[in-house]
């Protein structure tokens, strides 16, 4: 067969593998951080495993190695089929991999050793950062040139997801890492005080609105009505919260930064724009699950729906809460506390990996030759694993967070302060117990789901797939 | 911020709001209006994969517009377009002033009260107690503890050893300006190994740790000559520099060989942080009461 007569499926397999191995790898540092906020001496008073190091190495682990070679995975896999041409530059593709591996092996490295541009979702250092750069630009031409190829005039509407999500990224991240070199290992942000911080939460807040949000909403439009059987549901609906997602998220940074010295418009700016993305996340998620509309008995059936129309559910939710914490009054409850952290892993635990498994499942399979997972009853397990974990996960979490809000506020009748600080501390620490062992439920489903893909592909070897021809 | 970024914030923030109008506005007129008539919208891709063109929810649509008629008002009343304040004249700035005139109001007379009594007195009222232990729970368990026991290297306020002195003035300057005592490091000065091993057994030795042999009171007049200006000669110590006594048993550092001869070699920097402008002087009078009570009580 003529090579460009079939797709590249080697790539998607790599990242797919991939996304299923750091997926174990971040949610387990995830668990020793959890466990090492009860049990502090858990850090063996190694200076490589303390929190303060091993906190951005689940961050990173999580978000951008097992995100990130899900949305790499999916990425690549959908842009062919939806373009019916094979993936664009076979070298580069496999360069954005090795790359994309190498960066997140240098940020287990590096990030333990303490070195770290104290960034939040952006502490890896300079060197790094132009290694990220250089992949990411070859992720952008290998994904556009693939669209400029395609032989079906209309881009599917993944794409402008998958589209958005990887121009952004870019400039993003360039911008906000902006830094004067001193050492190999040390740089200093060309901005200062306030400004750094805009720069900063203008970052941060739009990785979650198009590395976690755009990227994963991207992979929901190819994966949900593949799965469902299903047309999607409202084309002109996907424009209308296409297009103003992608314009308001860039304003909602400002709303980490309330009560800070950023000057009061941003502030403000930040609040309203935050409130007005409300209905322009939920557009995404009335599209994800009215696609659903005409096959619900499915769910009866299939847990990999399940898993997509629970996902769309924690999305719904998170992006509901979302605004409302970015207004001022419940920002200044919420800010600093648990309910953060409530609010990040609804999100991602609910939305983000959720989605993902449901997708791989729905992957795998067909890139090795096979109709299903090796057990569709593992599947189900995995489901409610994930389900009873991100509750168990969340619910203490909030409770934690509006405990500590209002034991922090809390005034006596002379006007000083109820509780100390480590009385807060105290409060939360049986919530913090149970959200370790919702963390542990949730990890325990991605080693079944480890177990199911071995299973799947261990006999199995792949065979090229043939480029269909546009309807 | 200068004109030209006033007016850049200001115009991008309507065209946005505009544009967002706008999406909504042309969504309503995009293909049929009602559900029985949604159709394929005609692409296929990937062999099965096609799109309806159902109109948008209604409620999705005025939650939509809702939103941003609501953003509008807001700007309205708060600063937020370029340099235009908000018809409320609200800052964060203001809010914060205004907040804590109105705690001033509240709680002032109970600390005018407290100010007029005297510094004993005031560490017997239970009142006073109970506030002085509240501001002691907020500024200063961190590092004295909740039980203002300390921990090595911070200060048990409970015992009766004072390191700056117990009295009002002393205890009160030591919360208002704060502390901080250097003990340098004499490795050097001591002639390397020898000369440090013999000073740790004769520093111990003046507590009665241990037996100070013929070695260790070589060290002696070296102590004379490098201790002495804080410790004083026979190491009782001077509360006006805050030179510790080393001849009674409580150990800021720890009192093992390894912690001793770790001051002696690496120094120490103890640093009390200043709170005076934290709390003021009426707090800081009851906050000194009640950490005298502390050791009077034991």
């Amino acid at each position: 067969m003529d090579k460009t007569a079939s797709y590249n499926d080697k790539v998607v397999r790599q990242f797919a593998i991939m996304t299923v191995v750091w997926g174990i790898v971040g949610m387990l540092v995830g668990l020793i951080v959890a466990a090492q906020l009860i049990w502090p001496q858990l850090n063996f008073d190694v200076p490589y495993l303390t929190y303060s190091r091993l906190r951005p190495l689940h961050t990173n682990a999580v978000i951008f190695a097992f995100g990130g070679s899900a949305l790499f995975a999916t990425c690549y896999y959908v842009v062919q089929r939806t373009c019916h041409v094979r993936l664009m530059f076979d070298k580069l593709a496999a360069f954005t991999f090795w790359g994309w591996q190498a960066i997140i092996v240098l940020a287990a490295i590096t990030l333990p050793l303490g070195i770290t541009q104290s960034k939040e979702y952006a502490e890896l250092e300079w060197p790094i950062d132009l290694l990220i750069a250089v992949v990411w630009v070859a992720f952008a031409i290998v994904f556009f040139t693939t669209i400029g190829k395609r032989r079906i005039k209309h881009i599917y509407v993944a794409n402008w997801f998958y589209g958005a999500f990887i121009i952004t990224i870019a400039v993003l991240h360039i911008f906000n890492n902006l830094a004067i070199p001193v050492t190999l290992t040390k740089s200093y942000s060309i901005y200062t005080g306030v400004v750094d911080g805009m720069m900063q939460w203008w970052y941060g807040h739009n990785a979650v609105g198009f590395f976690l949000t755009a990227g994963f909403l991207g992979m929901m439009y190819y994966f949900v009505p593949k799965q469902a059987g299903r047309p999607v549901y409202s084309y002109r609906l996907s424009v209308v919260h296409f297009w103003s997602l992608i314009a308001v998220y860039m304003w909602a940074g400002p709303h980490h930064l309330h009560y800070t010295s950023l000057p009061d418009w941003a502030q403000t700016l930040g609040m309203v724009f935050s409130i007005i993305l409300l209905a322009p996340s939920w557009g995404g998620m009335i599209n994800g699950i009215m696609t659903l509309s005409g096959a619900w008995h499915k769910l009866r059936s299939d847990p990999i729906l399940k898993f997509m129309i629970v996902a769309l559910s924690f999305y719904g939710m998170s992006t509901f809460e979302g605004p409302m914490m970015s207004i001022k009054t419940v920002n200044a409850l919420s800010h600093y506390t648990n309910w953060n952290i409530a609010h990040v892993h609804s999100g991602a635990l609910g939305w983000v990996a959720m989605m993902t498994i449901g997708s791989l499942y729905s992957l795998i399979p067909r890139l090795y030759n096979r109709d299903s997972m090796h057990s569709i009853k593992l599947i189900d397990v995995h489901f409610w694993t994930s389900t009873i974990g991100v509750v168990l996960y969340a619910v203490p979490m909030w409770i934690a967070g509006v405990t500590e809000g209002l034991m922090w506020r809390a005034v006596n009748d002379d006007g000083t302060l109820t509780y100390s600080f480590v009385e807060s501390i105290k409060a939360v620490e049986p919530y913090h117990a149970i959200r370790l062992l919702g963390g542990l439920v949730f990890f325990s489903g991605m080693i079944i789901m480890a177990y199911n893909v071995w299973k799947t592909i261990s006999d199995r070897k792949p065979v090229p797939v043939a480029v269909i021809d546009p309807a | 911020m200068t004109a030209f970024w006033a007016w850049f914030v200001a115009a991008g923030t309507v065209i946005f709001v505009i544009y967002c109008i706008w999406l909504i506005t042309w969504s309503a007129k995009q293909g049929p209006t009602n559900k029985e008539d949604a159709d394929l919208v005609g692409h296929k891709w990937d062999g099965d994969l096609e799109e309806l063109n159902n109109p948008a929810p209604k409620w999705w649509l005025y939650l939509y517009f809702g939103t941003i008629v609501w953003a509008l008002g807001y700007l309205v009343f708060y600063p937020g377009i370029g340099i235009f304040e908000g018809t409320l004249g609200w800052s964060k700035y203001g809010q914060y002033e205004e907040e804590m005139q109105a705690a001033a109001d509240r709680y002032e007379p109970i600390y005018a009260r407290f100010a007029e009594m005297d510094f004993d007195v005031l560490a017997q009222d239970p009142d006073a107690q109970q506030l002085g232990k509240s501001l002691f729970a907020s500024y200063c368990t961190t590092c004295h503890g909740s039980d203002a026991r300390g921990a090595a290297g911070y200060p048990n306020l409970t015992d009766n050893d004072w390191i700056w002195g117990d009295t009002e003035a002393a205890i009160t300057t030591t919360i208002r300006q704060g502390r901080n005592s250097i003990m340098p490091s004499l490795a050097a000065a001591l002639g390397g190994d020898a000369g440090v091993d013999n000073m740790v057994n004769y520093v111990r030795s003046l507590s009665g740790l241990v037996e100070a042999d013929n070695a260790a009171m070589t060290a002696q007049p070296m102590f004379v000559a490098l201790c002495s200006a804080c410790h004083m000669p026979d190491g009782t110590g001077n509360q006006v520099l805050g030179g510790l006594n080393l001849t009674d048993d409580t150990w800021l550092y720890g009192s093992s060989e390894d912690a001793v001869r770790s001051t002696i070699v690496n120094g120490r920097n103890g640093v009390m942080p200043a709170h005076g402008d934290l709390l003021g002087d009426k707090k800081t009078k009851i906050l000194a009461a009640y950490i005298s009570s502390l050791s009077a009580a034991q």
